[in-house]
């Protein structure tokens, strides 16, 4: 058990001094963040984020990665009125419905919340939970690939069915990757829940690829990347900066676009977890998760906007990612009501 | 199984810590997440939907043919490796292990630049990852039965007549045949419950039961589903395991052993020449996909470099710009964590196999438990254990040696296959002489049975360790934030965009690959035959 302590202790590596002064409530606490698993664990300016809460409020805070976001959830349902930790951050529109309805949340109007948006407000009536961030998934095509050949870029998801993008697309199968899901979210919003299908048939006989998931679509297929065949590929919005930011060797300019249009907005959500021992503590980081502090930390380290309007965009992510205008989304009730059988017909039409 | 005569009580005593181990870290969550999912509700719904029996057959068809494929695959390599003395043989075994414990997703990625164009994303080449990926279990399991065989019987039969083939097919096959079933029946489970290698080489939508019980559970909320699911899989892996225990039981003999000193050099041409191409196949499947590995940690989408193994201690990539995985923390945690897992794994297993051994009939039910872990649902369990271990005094979810402890629950039967074939095989003689001689049972079964126990609990042992410094599946449901280990870092690395980070996770899994290869070797060092003959002789001489 001391030894089980002092792994997590110098794993964390976040042992900051916990003040003794008489803070306000919630000081001396420990709350446990749950996060899914491209949350960083530790070492990242949003840790040392985490690490000056602590240090202004008493509360220390624990990281626990629960896995990929449906998997954390299910995790959370499965806990829910006796949970792992104390806050949960990141369950997205696509997921809410489930959370909510499993009562995993116990609502919170959180400090801050002026700063949020109307539009990302409206996503939860009850005040389950705060959003905190939002991304895109969008279609990404290699810059280089079509200059060689004198090839405009497709611009619409109209585009893809086009001949002439005959077998360069590489889609994520949406019934085991979350940006794949994204993508059929983005055609049933084009197309209505009773046109999709038609457009899909018209992929495949376009030549559309499905992989299980994004690390093959994008490392291996991916003509950029991974010296795969093809120059369109389902990834983030994100995607282009972090090809500038973590290329070897560095450079100055993206190899990589998105096609704006066939953006779908992810919007992620944090909350206090129903049953926690730490009802003050839990709620004071929320608190904290939605300040400028903090937001301001998200782009670079969770690859995420930040939902708090007043929070300025770091210059290297202002230079290369794109905010589209008027992204795709769909009701997450829609989405939680249709999400299997969506999955299923989508299975049989494009695999079966 | 005359030479494992033991007194009653010593056997509950032996047979207390693994059943109970079992009982509260494995059959308790197990049942646990069953009687809160499974429904009748629930098992209708999934046996009435026609993909839950694609899925099943499938599964089942994929699992047996790679099963014998690999069997087969696997002879001449485990019989080269028992017998004959060569250069680079300890390197071999542990090039085999390296491939059988790197996480699906980097070796599946290897796997897939090696393969031509026309196979990729086929069942081919799914049946062909499996076969290379479980080769050292062939490898090591018989070519341990192997090398205690001895090799007058053989050379007797030879002197008297027959044929190399009849040798084989008369002397040889039937005493291996315990080592077979046994490699055969952990290949089927692995095979059966495959994860990483379905995903990342089947086609679009190839599911296996496992697959679908982590998609079921995690990705659409249905936890019934994935319930009745696993309790569908079990059922199968429940009735091959137990066939593989009676087998095993039914076919083991008691021979007189030989040491592993029985090795020798190859003579004459084409002696030497079959060692070698045996040898050199066997490595060459195995290095081509390591190799890829290493290139891959050198390439860029603009050409090679080294900068991803220049900047593995380094936190910080860019100014002001961090990767928030440290590498040489994650080496280090996962290096931990296989000692916890190994030093579990290997008592249990011990304790285990004395227990199995000695209680005949009996000792199959503790047999076929302890290898249920390896053919449940990881999902099921990590769950089971969720809502299983939350409420004092067992509240455990968030205690560090979870993770170990779910590692041994599936190496436990690695240690308890590769034991228990050599224990039944002890001249029950050896036993018997000692009572003639005034030992008592205990102390006759001390001195002949335990000494032949150090040889294969360190082979038990290497194989452990290695399971636990590879295992992906129950680390990332029980792992905490304090414990990521290399496998999971590998995986968060290859999850981001950047072919900085991309080479890094091959980088990484170089390095997992040559721990893993430096552990095999050295073990396969430090009990050298000298000492194991010593020992052996201590036990022989009263006959």
């Amino acid at each position: 058990m001391r030894l089980g302590a002092a792994l997590i202790a110098s794993v964390l590596g976040t042992v900051g001094a916990a003040c003794g002064n008489d803070g306000p409530s919630g000081a001396g606490a420990t709350v446990t963040l749950v996060a899914y698993d491209s949350f960083p664990v530790e070492g990242t300016p949003i840790n040392d984020a985490l690490v000056s809460f602590t240090a202004e409020t008493g509360i220390e805070v624990e990281l626990l990665i629960a896995g990929d976001t449906g998997t954390m959830l299910s995790k959370a349902a499965l806990t829910a009125g006796n949970p792992e930790g104390d806050v949960m951050w990141g369950v997205d529109n696509t997921f809410l419905s489930r959370a909510i309805e499993a009562e995993v949340f116990d609502p919170y109007a959180a400090a801050g919340l002026e700063d949020i948006p109307d539009e990302l407000k409206a996503l939860v009536p009850g005040g389950e939970a705060t959003p905190v961030d939002f991304g895109d998934v969008c279609v990404n095509y290699d810059i280089g690939w079509f200059a060689e050949r004198g090839l405009a870029p497709p611009s619409t998801l109209d585009d893809l069915v086009d001949p002439a993008y005959a077998d360069l697309l590489v889609v994520e199968n949406p019934a085991t990757s979350s940006p794949g899901l994204a993508f059929l979210l983005a055609t049933i919003d084009e197309y209505g829940p009773d046109g999709w299908q038609d457009y899909w048939r018209a992929l495949a006989g376009n030549g559309v690829e499905v992989v299980d998931g994004w690390t093959q679509a994008y490392y291996e297929r991916f003509s950029w990347s991974g010296g795969g065949p093809r120059p369109l590929v389902v990834s983030y919005g994100s995607s282009p900066p972090f090809e500038v930011l973590f290329a070897d060797p560095p450079r100055d300019d993206s190899p990589t676009a998105v096609i704006e249009s066939t953006c779908f907005r992810q919007v992620e959500f944090a909350g206090v977890l129903r049953g926690t021992d730490e009802p003050d503590a839990a709620r004071r980081l929320v608190d904290f998760l939605v300040s400028d502090r903090f937001q301001r930390e998200l782009p670079l380290n969770v690859f995420v906007f930040p939902a708090n309007e007043t929070t300025e965009l770091a210059q290297e992510f202002v230079d290369f990612a794109v905010i589209p205008a008027a992204p795709r989304a769909l009701d997450p009730d829609d989405i939680d009501a249709n999400r299997s059988a969506w999955i299923d017909e989508w299975t049989e039409l494009v695999l079966g | 199984m005359t030479g494992n005569r033991l007194p009653r009580w010593l056997v509950v005593v032996l047979a207390a810590g693994p059943a109970a181990g079992l009982a509260v870290f494995y059959v308790w969550p197990f049942v646990t997440v069953l009687s809160e999912a499974l429904t009748g509700e629930a098992v209708g719904q999934t046996m009435r939907r026609r993909a839950t029996w694609d899925v099943a057959w499938f599964t089942l068809w994929q699992a047996v043919v790679s099963t014998a494929v690999t069997i087969a695959a696997g002879m001449a390599p485990a019989y080269v490796v028992a017998r004959y003395e060569f250069r680079g043989r300890t390197l071999l075994v542990g090039l085999l292990t390296a491939v059988f414990v790197l996480p699906t997703v980097v070796m599946g990625a290897a796997f897939l630049a090696l393969l031509p164009d026309s196979l990729d994303r086929t069942v081919w080449a799914v049946i062909g990852a499996h076969v290379v990926f479980n080769l050292a279990v062939v490898v090591r399991l018989v070519g341990l039965a192997w090398e205690h065989l001895p090799t007058d019987m053989e050379a007797a039969a030879a002197t008297l007549g027959a044929s190399a083939r009849q040798v084989f097919k008369e002397i040889t096959l039937p005493l291996l045949r315990p080592a077979v079933t046994a490699a055969a029946a952990i290949v089927f489970l692995f095979t059966f419950t495959s994860f990483g290698v379905i995903r990342v080489l089947g086609a679009p939508g190839t599911r296996t039961i496992e697959v679908e019980v982590w998609r079921r559970a995690t990705q659409l909320g249905d936890l019934g589903g994935a319930a009745t699911l696993t309790v569908l899989q079990l059922a199968v892996l429940g009735g091959v395991v137990t066939w593989s225990a009676v087998a095993q039981r039914r076919h083991s003999r008691a021979i007189d052993q030989r040491p592993s000193t029985a090795r020798r050099r190859a003579v004459g041409r084409a002696e030497t020449r079959a060692v070698r191409v045996t040898a050199g196949l066997s490595a060459a499947v195995v290095i081509a996909p390591l190799l890829a590995l290493v290139v891959r940690s050198f390439s860029t989408p603009t050409g090679w470099s080294a900068g991803a193994w220049a900047n593995l201690g380094r936190t910080e990539v860019r100014p002001g710009l961090r990767i928030g995985i440290d590498p040489v923390d994650a080496l280090w945690n996962s290096a931990r964590i296989a000692a916890w897992a190994t030093v579990v794994a290997v008592v249990v297993g011990a304790l285990a196999s004395l227990a199995i051994a000695a209680a005949g009939r009996s000792g199959r039910l503790l047999d076929v438990g302890l290898m249920l872990p390896i053919g449940t649902s990881a999902v099921t369990i990590g769950f089971g254990m969720l809502i299983t271990f939350d409420t004092a005094p067992v509240d455990w979810r968030g205690e560090w040696w979870l993770v170990p402890v779910g590692h041994a629950l599936i190496a436990v039967p690695f240690v308890v296959r590769s034991t228990l074939g050599v224990l039944r095989s002890v001249d029950p003689q050896l036993a018997d002489a000692a009572a003639t001689l005034g030992a008592s049972p205990v102390r006759a079964w001390a001195e002949t049975v335990v000494p032949a126990l150090w040889r294969p609990l360190a082979v038990g042992a290497a194989l452990a360790a290695a399971i636990s410094l590879g295992e992906f599946g129950a680390t990332s449901f029980l792992s905490r934030s304090g414990g990521e280990t290399l496998p999971i870092a590998i995986e968060r690395l290859l999850g981001r965009t950047g072919s900085l980070l991309q080479a890094q996770g091959s980088a990484l899994a170089a390095i997992l690959a040559a721990a893993t290869i430096l552990l095999v070797v050295v073990v396969e060092r430090l009990q050298s035959p000298a000492p194991t003959r010593a020992r052996r002789d201590r036990g022989r001489r009263p006959a």
